[in-house]
């Protein structure tokens, strides 16, 4: 199961479903559990990188101006970043479609 | 090939399971199938069979055990019979999604309650759709057969599914009847090395039983279930090898004086020896009666079953358990949607009957027959089935 699980069709799964390939827990789509979206709001930001270090799934990455965001194949949106961000910038949204 | 030998029938299936050269027999007695698993347990003590004999502490384990045993590439047996299997539910369900060749004897018997250690088909069905091969057998030779038969499906690469073997508690278990051994270079030939599809292998690692999102769940069923239908073809090659070195020809729907018959009994198992009796004698009296069997049970022999019964009117489907609630036996619900789309779909009517070991003999069986012949059609009737003999 070297793609994402929604690119396969049946006739490309492995007899009993094994998996034949090491290291594709990367393609573990963890996005799909979420309900709620992190939203980093700059203006309050410090760029201190606590939340990055406290995502327990590393599926927080920084931006090319030293900000955060998530990453939404693997955000779970479990609130964790919430709780621990330091001066309050981040607020899970309901996410719509 | 040898001459017959007197011998119980559990013991002969033992001895067969050694015969085919088994590594590992994990196992818990329960009865009618004990006599299985402590012959095998002697045979491993004794020096006489070289393979792991793991007493374990309940059937979960028992399965569990095969599983881990099967995936390191073993050639594995199991045996159970109802409560047994029961505590086994959770597992028979993976070991067929993971394709593990495992063979299952299943001696046949009632669920509690109330508690009745007697024999039906109540076991079986409650894992019908386990994704399981079943075969059913008649009587101890087809046992003895079956061994060889179902660890060469199984193991077969194409197919790669466990297969159960169904024998009637008791009726056949217990019973001493005339069985023909093969010659231990007949199994040899017919029955090759285990060659596993997948195996744990440290130096060429596989995960086995992962963990599906809704997004493959489906995909995976719809794999799991084309290997099974896919598997028919090469049943039925097994069993036209086998044919061809003992003699003895066997197919998933077989017939009994099918021919010019308007009415047929359908069974399952050991009740197929009295039904051919009682066709006998009906036939004798002039009545045109036969008999279909059902030998594969899953994956159903959908086209060769329609092929069967093509010209006949009236089918007597035997039920050896019920579905409660529902509209009959197991055997009967799956009859009736098989020829649904049928143009010219015969009658059927449904007997529940031999539960828990209740004797059905030949003068049931023709009672039946004339009790259906006056049922078939008949759309007054309030019941779509009838517990045959209950006391009312």
């Amino acid at each position: 199961m070297a793609r994402s699980e929604e690119d396969l069709k049946w006739k490309d799964l492995e007899t009993g479903c094994v998996v034949s390939d090491a290291g594709n827990a990367s393609q573990y789509r963890t996005g799909d559990w979420r309900s709620l979206l992190p939203v980093w709001d700059k203006t309050k930001c410090i760029r201190c990188g606590v939340c990055f270090l406290f995502c327990p799934d590393a599926a927080i990455r920084k931006t090319s101006e030293g900000y955060f965001e998530a990453d939404l194949y693997y955000c779970k949106g479990c609130g964790i970043c919430v709780q621990e961000c330091v001066t309050g910038c981040i607020t899970m949204v309901e996410e719509e479609e | 090939m040898n001459k017959k030998v007197g011998i119980e029938v559990s013991l002969a299936a033992a001895d067969a399971i050694k015969m085919a050269n088994v590594d590992l027999i994990a196992a818990y007695p329960i009865t009618p199938q004990t006599h299985i698993v402590e012959h095998l347990s002697e045979l491993v003590a004794n020096g006489e069979l070289d393979a792991e004999f793991i007493p374990v502490e309940s059937e979960h384990s028992a399965l569990s055990v095969c599983i881990g045993s099967s995936a390191a590439g073993a050639r594995t047996f199991t045996c159970t019979s109802s409560q047994g299997l029961a505590l086994m539910n959770e597992i028979v369900f993976i070991a067929a999604s993971l394709r593990l060749p495992i063979v299952m004897i299943l001696a046949n018997r009632s669920l509690s309650g109330p508690l009745s250690i007697w024999n039906d088909h109540t076991d079986v069905m409650s894992i019908r759709d386990s994704g399981w091969i079943q075969v059913f057998t008649e009587n101890g030779q087809e046992v003895f057969d079956h061994v060889f038969f179902a660890f060469r499906v199984a193991e077969n690469p194409k197919v790669s599914l466990p297969v159960i073997v169904n024998l009637d508690g008791f009726i056949l278990t217990h019973v001493i009847e005339p069985i023909q051994y093969w010659d231990q270079e007949a199994v040899d030939k017919y029955l090759p090395d285990f060659k596993p599809v997948n195996t744990l292998n440290p130096d060429a690692p596989v995960t086995m039983g992962a963990f599906a999102m809704p997004g493959i769940y489906t995909e995976a069923k719809k794999a799991q279930d084309e290997a099974l239908i896919k598997s028919k073809p090469e049943i039925i090659k097994a069993w036209k090898e086998m044919g061809k070195i003992i003699g003895r020809n066997y197919s998933p729907v077989e017939t009994n004086q099918i021919k010019g018959a308007e009415t047929v009994f359908l069974t399952m198992g050991s009740m197929g020896e009295t039904v051919s009796i009682a066709v006998d004698k009906l036939r004798a009296q002039g009545q045109k009666v036969g008999q279909v069997k059902i030998r594969l049970w899953r994956p159903f022999p959908v086209e060769e079953f329609r092929k069967a019964v093509r010209n006949v009117k009236n089918i007597i489907v035997i039920d050896r358990a019920l579905s409660f609630g529902g509209q009959g036996g197991p055997v009967a619900g799956e009859i009736r949607s098989v020829l649904y789309d049928e143009e010219n779909r015969p009658l059927i009517t449904n007997f529940i009957c031999g539960l828990a070991g209740r004797d059905v003999t030949t003068d049931n069986f023709i009672d039946m027959y004339e009790m259906s012949l006056k049922m078939a059609g008949d759309k007054s009737k309030e019941e779509d089935y009838v517990m045959y003999g209950v006391r009312e």
